[in-house]
């Protein structure tokens, strides 16, 4: 049985006419990993700050394990943020960085430094605690930011882009040691987040912003493989939107659907139970594991495949600037809604 | 690289010599002579015109002056320095020292808020404003802004007048009985020169402040607010220490200008001579130039002991 952490009930944000937020619905499960996604300037982050209480709603409802928050300053609130730019205290060492949660609780020096060096461990950080920010790497920083914000035990933990600053292959370690912190630790995440792949990877539920607006909230393979709008298929990895008169002609209707480049291939003929249509090969890149074929078809839409290579015989291969015939098994298209 | 028919591609332009770039070309590979061009000027104008001059000062402190003959002699000597200690000259040292302390106090609670509204809360048309407002009475002449609060504080002026009207004369009164702070009118009180100096470096104060807020990033107060830390507390401990170097900056200013002054102590205030009055009656009137050199040096090292502490304090640790 789980209980909801975070309850967002329309609620919105306009700054002006700007609407920042727009009506925003969700619940966050207890023990969740939730990603908030979405390209910038779509409402993800200002969702986050009203969670933390830096923003206040404009309308709406926001309840924290039940109880109504808006309203309340950040310091009323069990839920604690790790800053994109870590917004470490420059003056203070890492382990007063750390221990600050707990020092203005007005706990104890010998107590809370005891903790603080706890918590510096649990982020594979101890003996760090005499340093300055400024003397460590943005890894490490992001570290101590992860354990003061953990040193008050919040029930519910914030991440806002969190990541963003670290070089690729840090990233991934990071996510692999966040994934595992929370299920250690067993709190709700929030994380935010424009990186796709990053949001698939670690998250039990993501949500798609656009425009200050939720698009859908799903688990990663479903968003995935059942995307609901044109916006979440595109955003959503990479995917062949087919629309207006081809669509017609396809399926019978303007409806927009979307096939995923990893579902289509290369065929000499119509067949009888696949979808096909005909184009010219206009580019192939080679990206190691697989290639990536972009096929010029009628109303001047561009379809991309996906194919692994040693997956056909290189010979048989089309070239650019060959005639050719894409197809697909009718059940990879999957119908959206035109909206977004 | 392929090329298209009928397309004939125009050569590279080629970098025409002359006399610019072959020095600009040798200035580029010689970087030290690059550094020692731009950094001979302003090395030759602070070495020697302006530490050069502070040296000087520095020994003509220990030169002798022959009370009989009105003469300088190069010969050195201690008295100089062991006349600040006589009883007048130490009166004189106290009295300045304990005006710029109580200014440069009063700068700092006046100014901090000011500081504050201009580096976080003013935008547009209102940071505009509060800029202009602190900066145009600097643009303002001195003496005239000195002069005109003479007027203001005399009796039959704005402030008695107003004071009149809001039923406070007693208490004004009585507080110009007190000792240290009174006089026989406000401007010929204490009280009327700490709001005289007050008034002319609070914008020295209120800039440096500014600067500092303005560079603490505003997500150090949320992030403070986020664990748990209640406004005051935020405010005490991250955004007070990390503005603290502007403080002190600013305490510099409004410290150092009150140690210096000599024009204010003349026109407004009770009788009792202030270091600059010193300074100048010693050169200008007697020629005794090794004890307006001596009391030179007095803020000098006042300003040196006050730096040391403030960076033992660790003042300047969020710089």
């Amino acid at each position: 049985m789980s209980s909801i952490a975070v309850e967002l009930k329309t609620v919105s944000r306009h700054y002006g006419a700007v609407k920042a937020v727009d009506g925003v619905s969700l619940s966050i499960q207890d023990g969740e990993f939730f990603s908030m996604l979405g390209p910038s300037g779509s409402g993800k982050t200002t969702c986050l700050r009203l969670i933390a209480g830096f923003e206040q709603p404009t309308s709406g409802s926001l309840l924290l394990h039940g109880q109504e928050a808006a309203g309340l300053p950040p310091y009323e609130r069990d839920v604690n943020t790790v800053f994109q730019d870590y917004a470490l205290f420059p003056h203070m060492s890492v382990l007063d960085n750390v221990a600050y949660g707990l020092m203005v609780k007005g706990v104890a020096k010998a107590t809370r430094h005891k903790e603080a060096e706890t918590a510096l461990e649990l982020v594979a950080l101890g003996g760090f605690g005499s340093r300055r920010p400024s003397q460590l790497s943005g890894g490490q920083r992001q570290r101590v930011a992860l354990a003061r914000a953990l040193i008050n035990k919040p029930r519910v933990l914030l991440l806002d882009e969190p990541l963003g600053a670290l070089d690729l292959k840090l990233r991934e370690q990071m996510q692999a040691e966040l994934k595992s912190l929370q299920r250690r630790l067993g709190i709700t995440f929030v994380y935010v987040t424009h990186d796709q792949g990053e949001a698939l990877s670690m998250s039990d539920r993501v949500a798609v912003f656009s425009q200050g607006r939720i698009e859908q909230v799903d688990t990663p393979r479903n968003l995935y493989t059942r995307p609901k709008t044109v916006f979440v298929a595109g955003f959503v990895g990479t995917a062949n939107v087919v629309s207006g008169e081809l669509a017609r002609r396809l399926t019978g209707s303007e409806r927009p659907f979307s096939v995923r480049p990893e579902h289509m291939r290369f065929a000499m003929s119509a067949e009888g139970n696949r979808v096909s249509v005909e184009g010219r090969l206009v580019e192939v890149q080679y990206h190691g594991a697989s290639s990536r074929y972009e096929v010029r078809v009628e109303g001047n839409q561009v379809l991309t495949l996906s194919m692994l290579n040693g997956e056909a015989d290189e010979a048989s291969l089309p070239r650019r600037g060959d005639t050719v015939r894409v197809a697909w098994a009718p059940e990879a298209m999957v119908q959206l809604e035109s909206g977004g | 690289m392929e090329t298209l028919p009928g397309v004939a591609l125009p050569a590279p332009a080629r970098p025409r010599a002359g006399v610019a770039r072959v020095v600009a070309n040798v200035l580029y590979r010689r970087s030290t002579l690059y550094l020692l061009l731009l950094l001979t000027p302003p090395l030759l104008w602070f070495g020697g015109v302006y530490l050069g001059s502070l040296l000087s000062l520095l020994v003509q402190s220990f030169y002798t002056f022959d009370d009989f003959t009105m003469g300088v002699t190069p010969e050195l000597t201690w008295a100089n320095y062991k006349a600040l200690l006589d009883a007048a000259n130490h009166d004189i040292i106290l009295r300045t020292l304990s005006m710029a302390g109580t200014v440069t106090v009063a700068s700092a609670v006046l100014g901090f808020p000011v500081a504050y509204y201009m580096a976080r809360y003013a935008t547009g048309w209102r940071k505009g404003f509060f800029y202009i407002a602190v900066m145009l009475p600097m643009w303002a002449s001195y003496i005239v802004k000195a002069y005109s609060w003479t007027v203001i504080l005399s009796k039959g002026g704005i402030i008695y007048w107003l004071v009149e009207r809001l039923y406070l004369l007693p208490a004004l009164e009585w507080a110009l009985t007190l000792p240290g702070v009174g006089g026989s009118s406000l401007s010929t009180s204490n009280l009327g020169r700490f709001l005289v100096f007050t008034y002319i470096w609070l914008p020295y104060m209120i800039l440096p402040i500014q600067a500092a807020i303005e560079r603490v990033p505003g997500n150090l107060m949320q992030a403070a607010a986020d664990l748990g830390a209640r406004p005051t507390q935020s405010f005490r401990t991250v955004l007070l220490p990390l503005a603290f170097p502007g403080v002190v900056a600013g305490s510099i200013f409004t410290f150092s200008l009150t140690l210096g002054d000599y024009i204010i102590p003349q026109l407004v205030g009770p009788s009792g001579l202030f270091i600059g009055n010193m300074v100048y009656t010693m050169q200008g009137s007697i020629g005794n130039i090794p004890m307006a050199a001596s009391f030179t040096v007095v803020p000098i090292v006042i300003i040196g002991i006050y730096l040391t502490v403030a960076r033992k304090l660790g003042a300047f640790d969020a710089l």
